[in-house]
């Protein structure tokens, strides 16, 4: 019961916001010693710990080419052409991300789309160019909702879509674990087409909040609209 | 073969470059503390490919991560002020490149999907061209290096260091947020080689009932939110609620289909990756990423959504798997 503390620290930690390297830390170091680990093996676990877990911040290896692009006005670009095409408002683009990007999970291109490589560069200034053409400047707190959607859009569309996909790592999970565990015959088959109504769901629900922040934008710019700081933006 | 580990030196690298960067950047106050956080973070990665292999001792990188730990945490670290293009120019800039900007961005999925379509079944010699098992890595890791010189060239760009210089300035910008993930992984491990698992899988079992079907798909599927919640991954969860109810409870009580009642646990699972900030990767890094002021604004647009899957899945459970 005791190791349970550590789950104890983490969540009051994050509660308090505490700077969450620290939490983590912490929590670690506290749970390996009360799981009975030497102090050499919670070192040992951190290190391993960061080894095995490379993966998750290799995306840092397109930052420089991101960054270079964003230097010469790739976003700016990006604002550009979106402005183009007039029907697609902040909603309908982050709905047609959402699905582009679970169609893309589900035959196993998991990679292709992502938070660095996609949503900074391109996702990001296009719902913000949509939403600029409509409403001219944008407030920060707007930007910042659209941003935060954005992101929610690129998470959605990946995890209701890998599944449906027979190769993904959760998958073979299951499988793995049910298979060597219980000494069944489960097909990977199977689970990926009952991850499909989920995905359905996943697309209906989550594209219906995407719609609904367009009508949500209206009201909040359209009511600033009548404030005299804003109004001259919101002509273009 | 092209394997993930030169990838793993190449991120290592430009980490320890980019440190040298901050450390002589006079425009950070914290110059120092800023440049030793991400130089142990680049040595930390080549060094790793020694751990991982057994070759070296895990303990002194043990140690290091938890000095970057302590430099971020008591505020050793900050930013400069980027050297880069104003508003401006990047719309002049933009203008007069026109959608060509597009092409270097879109480099890195076309690499990427080729890589994971094609060239992952493609050998020479008997010996296959990607590292088998990482080539979603390898693919990112292609990507971005035929982007980035698809991008030097297209733009005219002759210094490398220009695009050290804009990564490096990114880099500061996401700051700590960083590392979270793969801190959250290693705690991870050690929650469950202390055992933390089979605790809370023990303590759900013991306080929820599960007599009737609907109450046994309801414990299930929001055992494993709520797990995926405290640990920060479906994965984790999945075998700790599946032996305690999953299994035993719907499908060998109940004689739920498996197939069913497992990938709609899993999915249910996913509904807490989308709420909870131990999901590093997914909700905290991005929000830094995104330079958002609210470190919890991907998880708040994420909630409701999260909400109403997860009864999704209850739904369809009760509903079709039995």
């Amino acid at each position: 019961m005791i190791v349970l503390l550590g789950v104890l620290v983490v969540v009051i930690g994050f509660a308090t916001k505490r700077n969450a390297l620290l939490v983590v830390a912490a929590a670690g170091i506290i749970t390996g010693l009360l799981g009975g680990l030497s102090p050499a093996k919670v070192l040992a676990a951190f290190g391993e710990g960061f080894a095995g877990s490379r993966a998750v911040t290799i995306f840092a290896i397109t930052l420089p080419v991101i960054g270079l692009l964003e230097r010469y006005g790739l976003q700016e670009q990006a604002r550009t052409l979106i402005a183009r095409f007039g029907r697609l408002t902040t909603g309908r683009f982050l709905a047609l991300y959402l699905g582009l990007r679970q169609i893309g999970a589900a035959v196993g291109l998991t990679n292709v789309f992502g938070h660095a490589q996609t949503v900074r560069p391109l996702a990001v200034p296009m719902a913000e160019g949509a939403a600029e053409r409509r409403y001219g400047q944008l407030p920060a707190r707007t930007r910042e909702k659209i941003r935060s959607f954005a992101a929610g859009a690129d998470n959605v569309g990946l995890f209701f879509g890998e599944d449906v996909f027979l190769a993904v790592g959760s998958i073979l999970l299951i499988t793995g674990f049910v298979n060597t565990t219980y000494g069944t015959h489960l097909e990977p088959l199977h689970l990926a087409l009952w991850a499909i109504p989920t995905a359905l769901c996943a697309f209906v629900v989550h594209g219906w909040r995407l719609l609904r922040l367009d009508r949500f934008l209206e009201r909040e710019l359209l009511a600033a609209d009548t404030h005299p700081t804003t109004a001259e933006g919101a002509d273009r | 073969m092209i394997k993930a580990e030169w990838f793993y030196w190449l991120v290592g690298l430009s980490f320890l470059v980019m440190a040298a960067q901050m450390v002589t950047d006079r425009s950070n106050p914290k110059r120092f503390g800023t440049g030793a956080f991400w130089g142990l973070i680049g040595a930390g990665f080549i060094y790793s490919s020694w751990v991982v292999t057994k070759q070296a001792p895990a303990e002194p990188l043990g140690a290091a991560v938890l000095v970057m730990a302590v430099l971020a945490g008591f505020g050793f670290t900050g930013r400069g002020t980027p050297r880069t293009t104003t508003p401006e120019e990047r719309t002049a800039s933009a203008a007069r490149l026109g959608n060509k900007l597009f092409v270097p961005a879109l480099t890195i999925p076309v690499v990427a999907m080729a890589c994971a379509i094609g060239v992952k079944h493609l050998s020479i010699g008997g010996e296959p061209v990607l590292q088998t098992g990482s080539e979603t890595i390898l693919g990112l890791g292609l990507g971005a290096v035929v982007a980035l010189v698809v991008g030097m060239v297209l733009l005219r760009e002759k210094r490398l260091s220009v695009p050290v210089q804009s990564g490096r300035t990114m880099l500061e910008a996401m700051g700590w947020a960083m590392l979270l993930p793969q801190m959250l992984a290693t705690l991870g491990a050690i929650f469950q080689v202390s055992g933390v698992g089979g605790q809370v899988g023990k303590l759900a079992t013991a306080v929820l009932p599960k007599d009737s079907l609907y109450v046994a798909v309801v414990v299930y599927c929001v055992g494993m939110f709520a797990f995926t919640l405290i640990m920060g991954n479906a994965f984790a969860a999945f075998p700790v609620m599946t032996a305690a109810v999953g299994w035993p409870v719907l499908i060998g009580h109940f004689h739920g289909n498996p197939a069913a009642v497992l990938a709609l646990g899993m999915l249910a699972g996913f509904c807490g990756t989308l709420v909870t900030p131990m999901a590093a990767n997914f909700n905290i890094v991005p929000a830094a990423l995104l330079e958002l002021k609210d470190q919890y604004g991907p998880i708040k647009a994420q909630l409701p959504t999260a909400g109403i899957l997860l009864g999704c899945n209850i739904v369809i459970m009760a509903l079709f798997a039995f």
